[in-house]
């Protein structure tokens, strides 16, 4: 199919999508509009459930099937991605020399806001329940985080700090966490995923039930499972080489 | 303006697509993709605002349990919704170096395997 032609019938479906999304959203409720049914009842659903964070609520508590399948789609991605970038037969793994060529200020800041950005993941995981955060959010900054290690010092240092088979086995053991609670609900409530832990007094950290509990184990996966795609890429872009190169 | 924010949701999710169509590079189609879903979060953020002064639904000791906060069921679904997307744009980006591998081309049009 030439460019024009591929242009062409997309104005067409463009054209025709554009118009029915308009026409679709001047029946919508108007924006801003008090108007919010599920709010109404999602609201006093996470309230008896003593979780403070309503959003944590719906994702791991009122819709936490949804968010089971979601940590299946991000565990089968990162397995997906790994077996795409592992070295083929034509290439070898090469040892990356230790060039270090970061400047002293950018190490500094580096070396400084690694602890910070530890703590403030672990803290936005833990809080998952309370305050706004949760596992997803944590886990990405606390991946994120421990690359700063790359920024400040070199890919050997990233290396020798973060062994692979550690973040591998948390990717998979959150995901297995995940169900394991979720069985666990199915057993002492009748519904899986139930929430079959003592609420708490909301706001408390300790509060929320499975919630939390539930935060944590995506927290772990999604640490390991990040870790591992960005090693896969790195290892990509940094020690795989061609035969012939 | 009511309905401004739901068609600047429309807008992005058509220019992602149209970025797509006339791609030339495939890393240039994952970002344009990406650009095509960051319309489906500004249409749940939009779905979900309430004007006057609602807040987060967040409640706390200072704030205590009450229905003027904005629609906590778009906002979890957004989050799974960037979840996913950042999954998905990792796994192509995957592909697309895999393809430069095999083909030694990254443009959609060069790529025999495509051809109709």
């Amino acid at each position: 199919m030439t460019r024009l032609a591929r242009l062409i019938i997309f104005l067409l479906a463009g054209g025709v999508v554009a118009v029915a999304f308009v026409l679709a959203t001047l029946d919508l409720p108007h924006f801003g509009s008090d108007h919010h049914p599920y709010r109404d009842l999602s609201v006093p659903a996470a309230v008896q459930h003593h979780t403070a964070n309503v959003v944590s609520a719906v994702n791991f508590d009122q819709r936490a099937i949804d968010t089971f399948g979601e940590e299946s789609i991000l565990i089968a991605s990162v397995v997906g991605a790994v077996a795409l970038l592992r070295p083929s037969r034509e290439e070898t793994e090469r040892r990356v020399p230790d060039l270090g060529r970061a400047l002293e200020s950018t190490r500094l800041i580096g070396y400084v806001l690694l602890p910070i950005t530890l703590v403030l993941g672990i803290d936005v995981v833990a809080h998952g329940g309370t305050t706004p955060g949760g596992g997803f959010q944590g886990g990405v900054v606390l991946a994120t985080g421990l690359h700063l290690l790359y920024v400040v010092g070199s890919y050997p240092a990233l290396g020798r700090l973060r062994p692979l088979v550690p973040f591998e086995i948390a990717d998979s053991a959150g995901a297995a966490g995940f169900a394991v609670i979720g069985l666990i609900g199915l057993g002492s409530t009748g519904a899986f995923l139930g929430n079959f832990l003592p609420f708490g007094q909301l706001g408390q950290i300790l509060s929320t039930g499975t919630v939390q509990v539930l935060s944590g184990v995506v927290g772990v996966e999604v640490v390991g499972g990040m870790v591992v795609l960005l090693s896969s890429f790195f290892e990509q872009e940094i020690a795989v080489r061609p035969e012939d190169g | 303006m009511a309905v401004y924010a739901y068609l600047v949701a429309g807008y992005l999710i058509l220019v992602g697509c149209y970025g797509i169509i006339r791609s030339r590079h495939l890393v240039h189609a994952v970002v344009c993709l990406s650009v095509a879903q960051a319309g489906t979060y500004v249409l749940l953020m939009a779905v979900g605002y309430q004007a006057g002064g609602a807040s987060a639904p967040v409640f706390g000791s200072t704030t205590e349990p009450n229905k003027h906060v904005v629609d906590p069921v778009v906002q979890a679904m957004a989050l799974t919704d960037i979840v996913v997307s950042a999954t998905v744009t990792a796994l192509l980006l995957a592909l697309a170096i895999q393809i430069n591998k095999r083909q030694g081309t990254v443009d959609p049009d060069e790529l025999a395997a495509l051809k109709g």
